[in-house]
């Protein structure tokens, strides 16, 4: 698998490693029970899947890559602030069964 | 040279260099072929057709195919350490001096004593593992397998350490074309021709594919002619790379493909700084497989006698090889090969006794003969005759070689060619898989029994699942099943193929990171001087750090390190240090982001102090620590354990890039550009102070205990102090830039000689960490919190640093949960062992009275008896009580007391003296 850095270009994955699931926003406050679920809930998508990965042998980014989990398709990495915003993010999942944030 | 005849080479045929002769031993006899023969030829062209026995039943078996898809002629290649069994005759170029060797037979080729499996076969159809060896359970391991593995197996595998190298390489191109044969050259021309990149990669070591081995000419050229042609005009073509003996085994994901370059072996061995074979990760924006068709065997009976081959190979063998696969030939197709193979074996002047077509309404019924074909029993309009012969060519037409593709996980199209599948009604075994000993019978078993759904039928009967991956067996397989089962092949769905098409050697996975080089090494800037002073070395993650120094008369690790600590406690003592995570931060917000990836406050901490600094993780288990010195208002140098020193570094990454984007700091992780070493015991100030240029003083006053700062010595050299200890005793941590590493250490060693200073390791580093109850990997396992450790003070109550909202749980703040004690044995001479667990006295061994269990352990120099720290249920509330440390796996049951977690100088007056 290659990953497009927008950095480093086309780079192989084995310079990369992940962190599952992007774009999850840190709670603010000290509500334990969102705390909890940005700690431990994740979907679990089948299909195209936005996730964090860290280029650790390379220019140490960390990406949003979307990924298809069903193909290994690549359909895109940003610069984690710089990831555009997209429909696909949620997968094939009903948008009303993710868990709250 | 004493030549010795080759009696079935043609005269005038084939493609091969009658001017170049080699010698080569089969079972130990010497034959000669040409350059540009394989193994296989080579021995067909000398009247050889018997090249091994099958795996299950010891059948005499001879060559199959002329290809990669053999599943017969498989042979030991070459002795000692570059032996290599289960190799494909087929495919081995023949060099001088070859040595091959026959598998699986005892005591000859010819008369092999297992080919009694042939007569015991009831016993092992399908299933007869399962089946036959069920009882007694214990007998698997002991009998049955033993038994098994010396009756099916497939050659020997060398047993001393291969002497060859193996390499890596990446290669990317516009267009990678899998297959040198007529498809694939005019291709790669067509491609090249535009400018694009092209990468061609052939298995063979000839280009031209089935063009050398057909007699029909190609755009009006004999086949080699005209691939001789291509080539010159490929060769004209800069962007177009030719990778002739490449086998491209894979197919992944992103147009990556797996190739294995055979480099050398198509010679006696490697020449100097040449690789045996490269591993290629080709990177191609797209990819055309012209991959050629496998010609399917047809099945008959007893159709694996040495003589039945594919008449595709017959061909192969005529026209490229110049050899004779027979004196008087049979042929038998579905289809226009019959015809074809027929005309070609006559123009080579080869006595074809009958073609035999099954759309003409003949068939064989079996073959006849033992070791070799001695000729056929056919059908033909209903009546049954015999017909001698030494060869039979057959067809059941072409597949599309489809592997590759399946590799991305699509099905291989159905084959709509595909024409009813008669299997003769004879007693005789009908083969399918040939490498794996699998009939027909054995497929209508195995259907009887339940196995219906392919992928069943293959694990139950191993149909497909030998190193040839069944390329001329499984789609027979599933024709058969189909055919029973009444539906069309398409409707019994296909097993997948899998990467690696052939066989590849670990060797070439491996590639340069075998023994030491399995992964990098990284030395200390010490280790040179360390390895001089004969220091016994451990590795810590990639690096090599000196574990203890043992000097003359010292043989027993113990009496070293208990050494090393009372020299450090009486004395000085120094530790090389540096492969401490080190990351330079600096920036406006730095003191913001570090009380965020920290449990600590850092506002408080002035320029020129450090301060220990626990790292949670957002779970609230304690991830690392360290200390965290502030060099400057907006500066800081954070250190974090060796063995975290990556995770650590690529987490405050996350915490910055992730997280916090919008604080404004920098950092660096800078490892590998300081050399420190840490200074410790009584004497520490006295000889560091010899080495520090004026006007820096190390009086208590002017750099007291946990002061920070840049300094310069007396050689000029920048450097770094901080006072810091692990040990508990007066210790600073000296750093220079890490090429001046060694020179430091040997100046701090000159200028302490009359102060006794010693050099100490990780084992001495970790009793006095022990002594000083300082938590360590052995106590952050993840599964322990600040409160755990004792070292709730350390945590502010500050929702947006990480990991304090979740160690707030309740749950994490019960007295119950396992926390730090310390303990020594209540016998003081009894030993105590890291892993024991803590139980009552008196209560029985069992997981419900377990309530915690010993960290780590040590030997304790200054107070004479072995002392250890564990993590205890309701431990602080405990000290004082007497519990068992049981060991059940090595036995030790020891009585200890439960203490504090500090064995010495609790008040910490030492570090601060």
């Amino acid at each position: 698998m290659l990953i497009p850095c927008p950095y480093c270009g086309l780079r192989s994955h084995e310079e990369f490693t992940t962190l599952g699931e992007a774009g999850r926003v840190r709670p603010s406050g000290d509500d334990l029970q969102a705390f909890a679920d940005y700690v431990y809930l994740r979907n679990n998508v089948a299909g195209r899947h936005r996730e964090l990965w860290f280029h650790a042998a390379g220019c140490h980014a960390w990406l949003t890559v979307e990924r298809d989990t069903l193909t290994h398709l690549i359909h895109g990495a940003w610069p984690v602030n710089e990831t555009p915003t997209s429909e696909a993010h949620t997968g094939n999942e009903p948008a009303n069964e993710a868990p709250a944030p | 040279m004493n030549l010795k005849p080759q009696p079935f080479r043609h005269n005038n045929c084939g493609l091969i260099d009658r001017n170049t002769t080699m010698a080569f031993q089969f079972d130990g006899r010497t034959y000669h072929g040409h350059a540009g023969d394989t193994l296989a030829s080579a021995l067909l062209a000398n009247g050889v057709r018997l090249l091994g026995r099958s795996f299950k039943y010891h059948r005499p078996r001879g060559l199959l195919s002329a290809g990669s898809e053999e599943p017969n002629a498989l042979v030991e290649l070459r002795t000692d350490a570059r032996r290599e069994p289960n190799t494909r005759a087929t495919v081995i170029e023949l060099f001088d001096g070859l040595e091959a060797r026959s598998q699986n037979r005892w005591p000859s080729l010819q008369f092999d004593l297992g080919a009694i499996n042939g007569l015991l076969a009831p016993l092992f159809g399908a299933g007869f593992y399962y089946k036959t060896f069920m009882w007694p359970a214990a007998f698997w391991e002991r009998v049955y397998e033993p038994l098994i593995r010396r009756a099916a197996g497939l050659g020997r595998a060398a047993m001393e350490e291969d002497p060859d190298s193996y390499e890596k390489a990446w290669a990317f191109c516009d267009l990678l074309v899998v297959g040198g044969g007529e498809t694939g050259l005019r291709a790669a021309l067509e491609a090249g021709r535009r400018g694009e990149r092209v990468i061609v990669a052939d298995e063979d070591f000839r280009w031209g594919g089935r063009c050398l081995a057909e007699s029909t000419p190609v755009d009006g050229l004999p086949g080699a002619q005209w691939v001789e042609q291509i080539l010159r005009e490929l060769a004209q073509l800069p962007e177009v790379m030719l990778m002739p003996r490449t086998t491209v085994f894979g197919a992944y994901d992103s147009g990556v493909h797996g190739a294995l370059e055979r480099v050398s072996d198509h010679l006696s061995e490697p020449l100097p700084g040449q690789p045996r074979q490269r591993l290629w990760r080709i990177v191609a924006k797209s990819t055309l497989l012209a991959t050629g068709s496998i010609e399917r065997p047809l099945v008959f009976g007893d159709n694996d006698r040495p003589g039945v081959m594919l008449a595709g190979a017959v061909r192969t063998y005529l026209h490229r090889y110049g050899v004779l696969p027979g004196e008087r030939a049979v042929v038998y197709a579905d289809n226009d090969n019959g015809d074809v193979t027929a005309a070609n074996l006559r123009a080579a002047g080869i006595d074809v006794a009958a073609v035999l077509d099954t759309r003409r309404g003949a068939s064989v019924v079996r073959a006849l003969g033992g070791t070799a074909l001695r000729g056929v029993e056919i059908s033909e309009g209903g009546r049954t005759r015999r017909i001698e012969c030494d060869l039979l060519a057959m067809s059941g037409g072409w597949m599309p070689n489809l592997a590759l593709a399946t590799h991305h996980g699509s099905k291989a199209p159905a084959d709509t060619g595909t024409r009813h599948f008669a299997v003769p009604k004879t007693q005789r075994k009908c083969f399918v898989d040939f490498q794996h000993d699998v009939t027909v019978d054995d497929l209508l078993l195995a259907r009887q029994e339940g196995f219906t759904s392919v992928e069943h039928l293959k694990r139950y009967t191993t149909l497909g699942m030998a190193t040839d991956q069944g390329k001329t067996s499984n789609l027979n397989a599933l024709a058969i099943v189909a055919e029973a089962a009444g539906k069309a092949l398409a409707e019994v769905g296909s097993t997948r193929l899998r990467p690696p098409y052939t066989p590849v050697a670990l060797g070439a996975f491996a590639g340069h990171h075998r023994g030491r080089h399995f992964r990098p090494t990284r030395l200390t800037p010490s280790h040179a001087w360390a390895e001089a002073r004969g220091a016994v070395f451990v590795e810590a993650g990639n690096w090599l750090r000196a574990q203890y120094f043992p000097t003359t008369g010292e043989d027993d690790w113990l009496t070293t390190v208990t050494r090393e600590v009372q020299a450090v406690r009486s004395g000085v003592g120094i530790c090389d240090v540096s492969t401490l995570g080190k990351i330079d931060l600096q920036g406006p917000d730095a003191v913001a982001f570090l009380e965020r990836v920290y449990a600590n406050r850092f506002q408080s901490l002035a320029v020129g102090r450090c301060r220990y600094a626990l790292m949670l993780r957002e779970d609230g288990m304690v991830m690392d620590d360290g200390t965290v010195a502030r060099l400057g208002p907006q500066r800081f140098l954070v250190t974090t354990t060796t063995a975290n020193a990556v995770g650590a570094y690529q987490h405050l990454q996350y915490c910055h890039q992730v997280l916090w984007p919008e604080l404004d700091v920098q950092f660096i992780s800078v490892t590998e550009r300081w050399a420190q070493f840490s200074v410790a015991g009584p004497n520490a100030r006295q000889l560091l102070q010899r080495v520090v240029a004026e006007p820096m003083t190390l009086e208590n006053g002017a750099f007291p205990y946990l002061a920070c700062s840049n300094f310069i010595l007396r050689n000029g050299t920048q450097a770094r102090l901080y006072r810091v200890s692990f040990s508990g005793e007066l210790a600073y941590e000296i750093a220079v830039p890490a090429d001046g590493g060694e020179a430091l250490i040997n100046q701090l060693f000159v200028a302490g000689e009359d102060l006794g200073v010693v050099a100490y390791g990780t084992e001495a580093l970790g009793v006095m960490r022990i002594e000083k109850g300082h938590v360590a990997g052995n106590e952050l396992t993840g599964h322990t919190t600040a409160f755990d450790l004792g070292l709730q003070r350390l945590v502010a109550a500050r929702n947006e640093a990480v990991g304090s909202v979740l160690a707030r749980r309740p749950a994490l703040l019960e007295p119950t949960r396992p926390q730090l004690v310390g303990l020594r044995p209540v016998n003081q001479q009894q030993r105590l062992y890291a892993g024991s667990h803590f139980l009552p006295q008196g209560a029985a061994n069992t997981a419900q009275h377990d309530t915690g269990y010993v960290t780590s352990v040590a030997y304790s120099p200054s107070l004479g008896y072995w002392i250890g720290l564990g993590l205890l249920e309701r431990g602080p509330e405990r000290h004082g009580e007497v519990l068992r440390a049981v060991d059940l796996l090595r036995g030790h049951d020891v009585l200890v007391e439960i203490c504090d977690p500090v064995f010495l100088d609790p008040a910490g007056e030492r570090l601060r003296v």
